[in-house]
């Protein structure tokens, strides 16, 4: 679905290499996770997606079809299979407007029908989300973070798409309202086979709902691996310092991180990043050649685990 | 779902605007003064609207004249005094609100649609050929010092009512443009509107239900408070001979002739004086009970 993406934006300081050629595939009704620190791409990736920028380089097709075009100029039918939900509800969702205001905008959109079907599909969606039908003429202002982000997604819900970006869903939430969006979103997947790309790093989430998981640092994707296989054997020292740097409540927490590692230092500017693999600057196992050469895409452990780092060049290359 | 419960719920709506419109009423009645400005521009709407019915002499208006009754100081019979020809100040004053007052309907009616309208096409497209002709065409407005441009345009034209609410309406655009303008395009990047893209509304729909209604409150407490500012140019254009002309009873035109008899007939000015005074007052009062209502939002 995406090849060899680069988007690159020019500021007065220098170009910025937001993303620098990744390359990867989605089935249908899987959950891919994306995941870095900030300034590591991962925005930038979903925003491409969404059509909010368009590629330097690269492309983005989807079921086939080059979408790397922006977002006011894609056909109809395929903004609605491709939704997002923002990371804040506060601000994703119009303060003016009342949640029917704002469901009804999406519905207007797509399925048109009567005022009253417009109306029976919104209360379906508020049911099936768990939201009280007297939030209907409510204002985002007057309802809970978590309720916020439920409309947003009852928004995104509204035009039946097959995609949706989620976009930092729970991050701005406090934690029970994180544990409810989630599973609501788990459900969601489960009824109607829609596929998520999440955009996280959380990654206590990124374990409760992806199959999949791509570890991206500085506009690069550093491993990808299924889910449990990268939880239980991190190989990119990038990826181990990520999970290290979870606090671990209990001896089982403890005893499910195979390594520990220091987490040091900050992101490098991506504006210059450093050469070679970028993450050498940081990594407690740099060798001469990291500081060179650009790692190779390795094959370790399970065919789908693929790793970009010199310790396992000796491993098979992809 | 039944048609009765579609009834529950548009009755359910009906019920959260009104109360939405009691809390903005709850909000502006906090601030004491601004009730005293709505009381008072209100009987001063009211008595424009029916200036025939409620003035002592409404054929004072116009052309009379009663050598008789001429240069009377302020007596029960005329609370005003009358002036030179006779005619009772006050009944002038009231018919003289009616001018202002359709000056403010007519120049805000123009001016503020049509500022807001080429601010948010402004500052959608910003950085586009629309955004730098539009901003473009309101630059050459914004440089003439308003009183001045209109007082130009006046005097190509042929002085009347007419060509001066014209002059004002030119001149006053680009200020709600500007305005306008520096919200969409800070607005257009919020979350909401990129939302609004990927569920692929039309841009009237993000200008029109997205966006404006986040730029309501700046804009109607501006025109109010502008209210007061097309009452005072429009007395001025008339005031030096290129708006109404006499003996129309505009409260500039009132000013021009009547100042000439001061200091002895010192009530002839002083009534579209107060006049002036009442209606700036009463929308300066206004403008600042909406911020508090906006602000409270």
């Amino acid at each position: 679905m995406v090849e060899d993406l680069k988007k690159y934006f020019r500021t007065p300081r220098g170009i910025v290499k937001a993303v620098d050629g990744i390359t990867f595939s989605m089935d249908l009704g899987e959950t891919l996770a994306l995941v870095g620190e900030s300034g590591s791409g991962k925005t930038t990736t979903a925003h491409v997606i969404m059509g909010f920028y368009t590629p330097t380089e690269g492309l983005v097709t989807y079921k086939g079809i080059d979408i790397g075009i922006p977002v006011e100029k894609r056909p109809l039918w395929l903004k609605r299979e491709i939704q997002i939900v923002f990371q804040d509800p506060a601000t994703s969702l119009n303060p003016k407007n009342t949640v029917k205001d704002i469901l009804d905008a999406a519905l207007r959109v797509h399925a048109s029908g009567t005022k009253l079907e417009r109306l029976n599909k919104m209360l379906e969606l508020m049911n099936y989300l768990g939201l009280p039908e007297e939030h209907l003429f409510k204002r985002p202002t007057e309802l809970g973070g978590g309720e916020k982000q439920l409309v947003a997604l009852a928004r995104a819900l509204a035009v039946d798409p097959d995609f949706i970006i989620l976009d930092e869903p729970t991050s701005a939430l406090d934690v029970s309202a994180q544990s409810k969006v989630l599973k609501t979103l788990s459900r969601i997947q489960r009824d109607r086979r829609v596929s998520y790309l999440l955009i996280t790093h959380d990654l206590g989430v990124v374990r409760n709902i992806s199959n999949r998981v791509i570890v991206m640092y500085l506009g690069k994707i550093c491993e990808e691996s299924e889910t449990d296989e990268l939880f239980s054997k991190p190989l990119h020292p990038y990826t181990q310092m990520l999970l290290s740097s979870v606090p671990a409540m209990t001896k089982e927490d403890e005893k499910v991180l195979p390594v520990r590692i220091e987490s040091r230092g900050e992101i490098p500017s991506a504006i210059n990043p450093p050469p070679g693999c970028r993450f050498h600057t940081r990594c407690p196992f740099a060798m001469e050649i990291c500081r060179r050469e650009e790692p190779p895409a390795c094959n370790a452990g399970a065919s789908s685990h693929v790793v970009r780092c010199w310790l396992y060049s000796s491993r098979t290359r992809v | 779902m039944t048609s009765r419960d579609l009834s529950t719920i548009a009755r359910k709506e009906r019920e959260v605007r009104l109360e939405n419109l009691k809390r903005a009423w709850f909000r502006f009645s906090r601030n004491r003064l601004a009730v005293a400005g709505l009381i008072i521009l209100t009987t001063v709407v009211v008595m424009a609207l029916s200036a025939e019915y409620v003035t002592p002499y409404p054929s004072h208006a116009g052309l009379y004249i009663n050598f008789e009754e001429r240069y009377q100081p302020p007596n029960p019979k005329h609370v005003l005094g009358t002036d030179m020809y006779g005619r009772d100040v006050f009944t002038r004053v009231v018919f003289g609100f009616r001018y202002a007052l359709m000056m403010v309907g007519v120049v805000l009616g123009i001016v503020v649609p049509a500022g807001t309208v080429l601010g948010l096409l402004a500052g959608y497209y910003k950085g586009t050929l629309i955004d730098h002709a539009i901003n473009g065409a309101s630059e050459v407005f914004v440089a003439v010092p308003p009183l001045v441009l209109a007082l130009a345009i006046c005097s190509i034209l042929e002085p009347n009512v007419f060509n001066a609410l014209l002059a004002i309406t030119l001149m006053w655009w680009p200020w709600y443009a500007r305005m306008v303008y520096s919200m969409t395009s800070s607005l257009r990047n919020e979350p909401y509107v990129w939302a609004a893209k990927a569920l692929g509304m039309r841009t009237v729909d993000i200008l029109f239900r997205e966006l404006l209604p986040n730029m309501l409150g700046p804009i109607l407490t501006k025109a109010t408070l502008d209210a007061s500012w097309v009452v005072i140019i429009g007395a001025s254009i008339s005031f030096v001979g290129l708006g109404a002309q006499p003996p129309t009873p505009d409260l500039g035109t009132m000013l021009s002739e009547y100042c000439r008899y001061l200091p002895a007939y010192w009530w002839m000015t002083l009534g579209p004086l107060l006049g002036i005074i009442v209606l700036v007052l009463s929308f300066n009062l206004i403008g600042d009970g909406l911020r508090d209502v906006f602000a409270g939002e």
